[in-house]
């Protein structure tokens, strides 16, 4: 072979050093991501005999739907901001087929996600011919015409919502009114949701996406064609933040037109930036932060969208890769 | 100007590009044949960018076609032109800079391998394309840069790594855009001889500054001034010609 071989050979034997290096942190970094996710889950499992299981259920479903919008911004680039026309479309889907349908409380939560799914395609059909600022907006302009048709339909009751929703019996023989009962498959539904997330993100699939993000022309030059990649991660975000939604109708025994407003939509880009985008466990840790103050300031004197204003704007002042992210840049260093 | 080649393996024919009435490029012929390496050369603002993301399909022609193995590829889109074997670079260096120098290879590699659909499987199954990769990695120098974020690496590096993630492909026909902008004299010759090396058995087209570097590699050159061509041939017919010499201006000529 020519001298560039050999020059790159005589080169390796110095610089193997910190190759390995950076590769030893990375696994390092891997099983610390895994003890973090062992320790988590145990003390989800602990934590309803310490703390009201609404309040932890809530989290959850929040967490969730957070997580779904980062496989699209963290691990696509694209910013979605209509994703509460999937969190609140299949929290009115489940509640109308638990109620009105008297469907078993799965099945209807994973109708709701099937129906967040094929709203996510029409919406993301359209919204991935533009990028950047554009297909913000168009999914932004989509999500606002969901909503007023959510607005209009008798079946949503308009302002009032769906409301009493029962909680009924999972898969027909377990009482979801006790509330360890509903905690524990809420948990389990959000795992299976998170690990959904998790699994995508780093499969082969995950992988092309994650080069679309870093570099689109360059992953159509190799021969992908990115609408395709970008529509599936769409649908498949659109589908989990429906698992979301639709557990939430479950949880809180209510769908409204909150759940389907743009501010919802703003709400899951505050969570994820808040927590860290592109990281596994940010959006939940951001949900958790959110849904906390929120719950502590309800009843505060100082109106909770201020405070949460203020801690947005410290986070990108101060630490723009969020609480995780910069967790991981202090623990890489 | 010497016989266009009788067989070529990309042809253009009237190629025009109009941006809000200026014309960028107007009326281009081109004929590439199977097996060299063609240049196209020009003073700044000739075109030759236009060209080269015309034929890659970056851009859309207002009118002309383009013939790619006998296939008219005028109306194809780029992903698909990539799959057909018409692979290009970009002027500015295009890695995936957060992906490691491996990781930006088997991206290339993993799709015909079937492996880019799979969502429900671990990314360990990458795995299987190391071996490719890394020989891929060693022939382009950057073996000790593999565990690398390719963000990391110095831009005569990211050049390679570009070379490297192209030739996964393995494509018939290769485009460089710029190969050597931006290079220092010691990058430049590593990159030609990158070059001049995988080229073996391909058709390699690429724009260049660099006219030593031209007339060290191309067996033909396609001169353009503004949009349109003004001579073609191999580097001697080329230099010599008055008219080019005239757009030049002595600038870059030496």
């Amino acid at each position: 072979m020519s001298s560039l071989t050999g020059s790159g050979a005589a080169g390796a034997a110095a610089e193997t050093g910190p190759a390995t290096a950076a590769h030893a942190r990375h696994r390092n970094l891997e099983r610390l991501g895994f003890a973090v996710a062992a320790v988590a889950i145990a003390l989800l499992i602990a934590a309803p005999f310490f703390v009201y299981p609404v309040f932890l259920m809530t989290v959850l479903c929040f967490a969730l739907f957070a997580t779904a919008f980062n496989l699209l911004l963290g691990y696509v680039g694209l910013l979605s901001f209509g994703h509460a026309a999937f969190f609140g479309g299949a929290a009115y889907f489940a509640a109308h087929a638990v109620k009105v349908w008297h469907f078993e409380p799965l099945s209807a939560i994973l109708l709701g996600a099937v129906g967040a799914g094929l709203m996510g395609l029409a919406v993301g059909f359209l919204a991935i011919r533009r990028q950047g600022i554009y297909f913000a907006m168009v999914t932004l302009a989509l999500s606002q015409m969901i909503f007023f048709i959510f607005l209009q339909s008798p079946f949503t009751h308009g302002e009032d919502g769906i409301q009493n929703v029962p909680r009924g019996w999972l898969l027909g023989f377990v009482d979801l009114t006790r509330p360890l009962n509903i905690y524990y498959f809420v948990l389990a539904v959000f795992l299976c949701g998170f690990f959904a997330v998790w699994r995508i993100v780093h499969s082969p699939f995950g992988h092309v996406l994650q080069a679309i993000r870093e570099n689109e022309n360059r992953a159509i030059s190799l021969g992908y064609r990115v609408e395709r990649y970008k529509l599936a991660a769409f649908v498949m975000s659109a589908t989990i933040a429906g698992l979301a939604g639709a557990m939430k109708a479950i949880v809180l025994q209510i769908a409204t037109l909150t759940d389907v407003a743009w501010q919802m939509s703003g709400e899951v880009v505050l969570m994820t930036l808040l927590g860290g985008m592109g990281t596994i466990f940010g959006p939940s840790v951001g949900a958790a932060l959110v849904v906390t103050m929120q719950n502590y300031f309800a009843t505060s004197d100082v109106p909770v969208t201020v405070i949460v204003g203020v801690i947005f704007v410290l986070c990108v002042l101060l630490f723009r890769r969020g609480i995780v992210g910069e967790a991981i840049r202090l623990i890489r260093r | 100007m010497s016989a266009p080649p009788a067989d070529p393996i990309l042809s253009a024919r009237g190629l025009t590009k109009e941006f809000f009435g200026f014309k960028a490029v107007n009326d281009v012929d081109l004929d590439v044949a199977e097996g060299t390496i063609h240049a196209l050369i020009g003073p700044n603002g000739a075109g030759k960018t236009t060209v080269f993301n015309l034929l890659t399909k970056f851009l859309t022609p207002t009118a002309g076609r383009i013939v790619f193995r006998g296939t008219d590829i005028t109306g194809v889109k780029p992903a698909d032109v990539a799959r057909m074997g018409l692979v290009r670079s970009f002027q500015i260096s295009a890695v995936f800079p957060h992906l490691t120098v491996l990781d930006n290879v088997r991206v290339a590699l993993q799709r015909k391998e079937g492996l880019a659909w799979q969502f429900w499987r671990s990314n360990r199954l990458l795995d299987r394309l190391n071996d490719e990769a890394h020989g891929l990695i060693d022939a382009v120098g950057l073996e000790a840069f593999a565990a690398h974020d390719a963000a990391e690496l110095p831009y005569g590096r990211k050049r390679a790594l570009e070379i490297a993630t192209t030739l996964a492909l393995d494509p018939p026909v290769l485009l460089f855009d710029e190969p050597m902008a931006g290079m220092g004299v010691e990058d430049i010759g590593r990159i030609s001889d990158l070059i001049r090396r995988i080229a073996r058995g391909r058709t390699v087209v690429m724009v260049e500054h660099n006219l030593n570097v031209v007339a060290d590699l191309c067996d033909r050159v396609t001169v353009l001034a503004r949009g349109e061509i003004l001579a073609e041939g191999d580097y001697r017919t080329v230099s010599n010609d008055a008219r080019v010499r005239e757009a030049y201006m002595g600038s870059e000529h030496e």
